[in-house]
């Protein structure tokens, strides 16, 4: 199978049926048309000049003048300020809860816990939001059960926040204690096993006989790899204001990457209508994945406006972003057995991960290993533990930024064994079909961004052996990795409408989390109903316009960008049946296929003598807007597999002495299809590439194990890379067109970035120093042990 | 329409806090006079009042970013009296009588700046959240005139962290603006 239900951020029937058009009055006059994927799109030659281009970001002025508003910043007047407390232990239960003295403070309204709650939904489906793992949901303030340390127990309310947050260090909480176990490490006899039947994303069918293979290879190599817990850490931290109206109904600003499934959630929850509450993210201060599910401070501060009848604001702390999702912890255990001549005889992938007692989040680790080399025997295993945490959610690039960092390191370990040059050993097992599902590849460039991405760098410049290159007290090594993703894309509806002054307004329900959606889908409009940029407005983050998936998976640009082109073909057969009705039209016998829109003007293909103005066209047929609505799904035979590839080369420079790494330069080199906007896009690629420095050298979610509970809750404790852990990343998008995949020929680029760079970083590391440390991230004690 | 949800909640039925019940004083309000972005401002807040949560609650000026309320982030960087400095970790009443400027008192007339300018064109930003605070940060920087090579700008603004991770697009923005100053 393809696409998401092979690994990807989506899960369950619940997902695929969020996919589905969703009745709720306006969808119901929207008209779908699936595109069939299969081979034979005549690639068509964008009309104008703006897909392709690196056009500056649309929402650029509001971003670097402070006029984008984020969910917190929202003011009216009359606002309640929230405050939550969390639970200091990881489990058990609340035995007492005593907010006498917070509401004794002046300008205290009200303190929120399981004991006073107004009524919540009390069934696990009505939590389950669109992405939501297989289990039963948290539900915050619901009872006196303790799940995980950092669980919102109780919300003080108040006039002002400084006095909700200083009375909700004294709300008094005495609890039943028992004992949590947090750590990934042992208890394994108490995992889980997930299985390729049953599990959606279980691992892969094995093929060939893995283990006798390996048992009989000429050359192996066995290794373990540990990915400790992250955090995403975006710059916004979690933040609603609940917007309560005269007739109260709710406007909810909040900080996510899919309104609608908010919005669902919220009405679920709530018992509400769909008209009854709207939901709102025009920006959102990064995302990553953490913005997927809907979080805990929403329900919170719907909650409370409901309770109070007034406009709620609710701002978690940094500390409390800890007590939200998190890439799982995992130990991959990988074991690779080749052939004196540097070809994959068998490829053996187990992972363990973490979970939540009450959720079972996993992604597919694993299958990437068999899927990408040439190798006739492979064989996979996952377990799941269930820990007394919260349940881990999609972090940048799920399962791929993780397994193929784990594949990559071994695959350097096995160069080493074979005394393989790294890239010469990936050129020896490079396949042209997705070994798993034994299927050919819409497209695959990958061998071209090992060329290129070579030739940047200076690969040959490389000498073989480690701690061979020096540069004064720094030690100097190179490492290379490849990076894989899916190219998936999702049912998505858009509606355009053209105004008769040449001005489109363009809207969908999706999000730009810094992606640069906005500017895209700016480019795509103008592109395809031939107008200038600043002819085009383009509306997202509002659950009322017409359907969207939620942003992740890398899956929006694709989507969108397909959805905005089904929606102007609309516009344009609409225009020109308009056109053809003038008096002596030029465009009389042209069928929809032979026009196209460019220059504000419908014109006929054959001879652009033939041309009609938008303007004309619509003032003869008396209409001073076309609006169209449409719904775009992607049809999917199943006999192509659809990825995007990276070959990724870092340099690092270690001190001899004191053991500090830098990471010099990084060259990313990407096959992603059709690049709509190389700014926007190699910003993605770069940004990436700092997330997976970050992964290697610096990113690490502490647990104090005796009290379940994290102890670098901030961002100067859980560190992430600053300016100066960053110097020089060149970016290249090798050409790869895609005429299978869907019509544009575009795959996404907001995960390829980080896969394969932790790898890259730590095979350098190896190089330069002859030590391999196999658990992140590479700090210096591990490198001086 | 009719309607079939129950859209409008049934007041909460006991509010915890009875009226008449004896409070617990919160400090008094202190009058504060700011110039903030070449505007006069009095303002009555409470001494626990943080500069950052002064411009973005009281004045409504939320250019000015909340990202760990630490002074680990640097989101929050304004000029006062023309230094750089992390809003969050100064309160406001500590600063009567000061010029602040804040990202939205950069640009002149609706001219931008040139880091504004230089951040758009080096797409020096994704999500836009750290950006107010680096922007600031920068100008503050070049004020300094402390740094000279791409390397002592990247040391200079590490104290501005972003996550989207355009470091490398930063410093060529800086390093823009700089040439053009």
């Amino acid at each position: 199978m393809n696409g998401i239900c092979r690994r990807g951020v989506l899960q369950g029937a619940a997902a695929l049926a969020a996919l589905g058009y969703h009745g709720d009055g306006r969808a119901g006059s929207a008209q779908h048309g699936a595109i069939p994927r299969q081979p034979g799109y005549q690639a068509e030659k964008p009309m104008t000049s703006y897909i392709g281009t690196p056009a500056s970001r649309v929402d650029g002025r509001a971003k670097v003048t402070g006029a984008a508003k984020y969910a917190g910043e929202f003011n009216t007047s009359d606002l309640v300020y929230g405050s939550v407390v969390t639970s200091s232990i990881a489990k058990g239960r609340i035995a007492r809860i005593d907010a006498g003295e917070a509401l004794r403070i002046d300008g205290v309204i009200d303190v929120l816990t399981h004991e006073n709650r107004p009524h919540m939904a009390s069934t696990d489906a009505a939590y389950r939001d669109d992405v939501a793992p297989e289990g039963s949901p948290f539900r915050p303030l619901y009872d006196e059960r303790i799940l995980f340390s950092g669980q919102p127990i109780a919300l003080v309310l108040a006039e002002e926040w400084e006095i909700a947050r200083f009375a909700a260090s004294l709300v008094r909480v005495e609890y039943e204690k028992e004992t949590a176990f947090t750590d990934v490490h042992g208890r394994h006899d108490e995992a889980v096993a997930l299985h390729p039947n049953g599990d959606l994303f279980g691992p892969p069918k094995p093929r060939g006989a893995a283990e006798h293979a390996f048992a009989a290879a000429e050359i192996r190599h066995e290794g373990e790899y540990y990915v400790p817990i992250e955090h995403h850490n975006p710059m916004e931290t979690y933040a609603a204001t609940v917007i309560f109206g005269k007739d109260g109904r709710l406007t909810v600003y909040d900080k996510t990457q899919g309104v609608q499934n908010v919005q669902r959630y919220l009405r679920s929850v709530f018992d509400m209508g769909p008209e009854d509450i709207r939901v709102m993210s025009p920006f959102a201060g990064g995302a990553f994945g953490s913005g997927l599910r809907p979080q805990y401070h929403v329900a919170l501060a719907v909650l409370a406006a409901r309770a109070l009848r007034r406009s709620v604001r609710l701002v978690l702390t940094r500390q409390q972003m800890y007590g939200l999702g998190y890439r799982p912890a995992m130990i991959q255990r990988i074991k690779l057995g080749a052939k004196a001549g540097g070809t994959l005889d068998a490829i053996i992938h187990d992972a363990t991960t973490v979970t939540s007692q009450y959720e079972n989040f996993y992604r597919q680790e694993t299958g990437w290993s068999g899927l990408l080399y040439k190798c006739p025997n492979a064989k996979y295993a996952h377990k799941l533990v269930r820990r007394d945490l919260a349940t881990p959610c999609d972090m940048r690039c799920p399962s791929a930024a993780t397994g193929v960092y784990a594949l990559e390191c071994a695959m350097d370990e096995l160069a080493v064994a074979l005394k393989l040059d790294p890239l010469d050993l990936r050129l020896r097992c490079y396949s042209d079909r997705d070994q798993n599902a034994d299927l050919p590849y819409s497209s695959k460039a990958l061998r071209e961004c090992y060329r290129q991405g070579a030739e940047a760098f200076g690969w040959d410049k490389r000498s073989a052996e480690p701690r061979s290159m020096r540069d004064g007290a720094e030690l100097v090594g190179c490492g290379m990795a490849t990076g894989v993703w899916d190219a998936m894309q999702m049912p998505i509806a858009v509606r355009i409408a053209l105004s008769a002054n040449g001005h489109a307004d363009v809207s969908c329900a999706t999000a730009d989390i810094g992606t640069g959606t906005y500017t895209i889908m700016t480019q795509v409009a103008a592109d395809r109903l031939g107008l200038p940029l600043d002819s085009v407005t383009v509306k997202l983050g509002d659950s009322t316009l017409p359907q969207s998936p939620v942003e992740g998976g890398s899956w929006m640009a694709a989507s969108v960008s397909n959805g905005i082109a089904t929606t102007a073909d609309a516009v344009r057969k609409e225009l020109l049946r308009l056109a053809k009705r003038m008096p002596n039209s030029p465009l009389a016998d042209a069928a929809p296929d032979e026009v196209r829109l460019a220059d504000g003007k419908l014109v006929s293909r054959r001879d652009a003598s033939r041309a009609v103005s938008i303007i004309d066209a619509m003032r003869s047929g008396a209409v001073d807007r076309i609006e169209q609505e449409h719904f775009t799904s992607f049809a999917d035979d199943g006999s192509y597999a659809h990825n995007t590839h990276s070959a990724v080369f870092a340099e690092v420079r270690v001190d001899e002495q004191l053991g500090v790494i830098r990471v010099t330069r990084v060259v990313s080199a990407v096959a992603a299809g059709r690049i709509l906007n190389p700014k926007t896009a190699a910003s993605q690629i770069m940004g990436s590439v700092v997330w997976g420095i970050g992964m290697a050298l610096h990113e690490e979610t502490l647990l104090d194990h005796n009290f379940g509970r994290i102890m670098n809750p901030n961002i100067a404790e859980y560190h992430v890379p600053v300016n100066a852990d960053v110097q020089d990343i060149k970016v290249i998008f090798v050409d790869e067109p895609d005429h299978i995949i869907n019509p544009l020929g575009i795959k996404g680029v907001g995960e390829i970035g980080i896969v394969g760079v932790a790898a890259a970083i730590a095979n350098a590391i190896y190089h330069a120093t002859g030590k391999r440390v196999r658990d992140l991230p590479i700090a210096v004690d591990k490198l001086l042990r | 329409m009719p309607r079939t949800h129950t859209s409008q909640p049934a007041p909460h039925p006991v509010l915890s806090r009875l009226p008449g019940r004896a409070g617990r004083k919160t400090p008094d309000k202190l009058s504060v006079a700011l110039t903030v972005n070449g505007v006069a401002a009095q303002l009555k807040v409470a001494p626990w009042t943080t500069l950052l949560d002064a411009l973005r609650d009281h004045l409504d000026l939320t250019g000015t970013k909340k990202g760990c309320d630490h002074g680990q982030c640097g989101a929050c960087t304004v000029l006062v009296d023309g230094r750089r400095i992390v809003s969050c970790l100064t309160f406001a009443v500590m600063n009567d009588g000061a010029e602040v400027t804040t990202i939205e008192g950069l640009a002149a007339n609706g001219a931008l700046h040139p880091l504004q300018q230089a951040f758009i064109d080096h797409d020096a930003f994704q999500c836009g959240y750290c950006t107010p605070g680096q922007i600031c940060s920068a100008a503050g920087l070049i004020a300094e005139g402390k740094a000279r090579s791409a390397d002592e700008i990247r040391e200079l603004m590490s104290g501005n962290i972003c996550r989207c991770g355009a470091y490398p697009n930063i410093i060529a923005a800086i390093e823009q603006a700089m040439r053009r100053s």
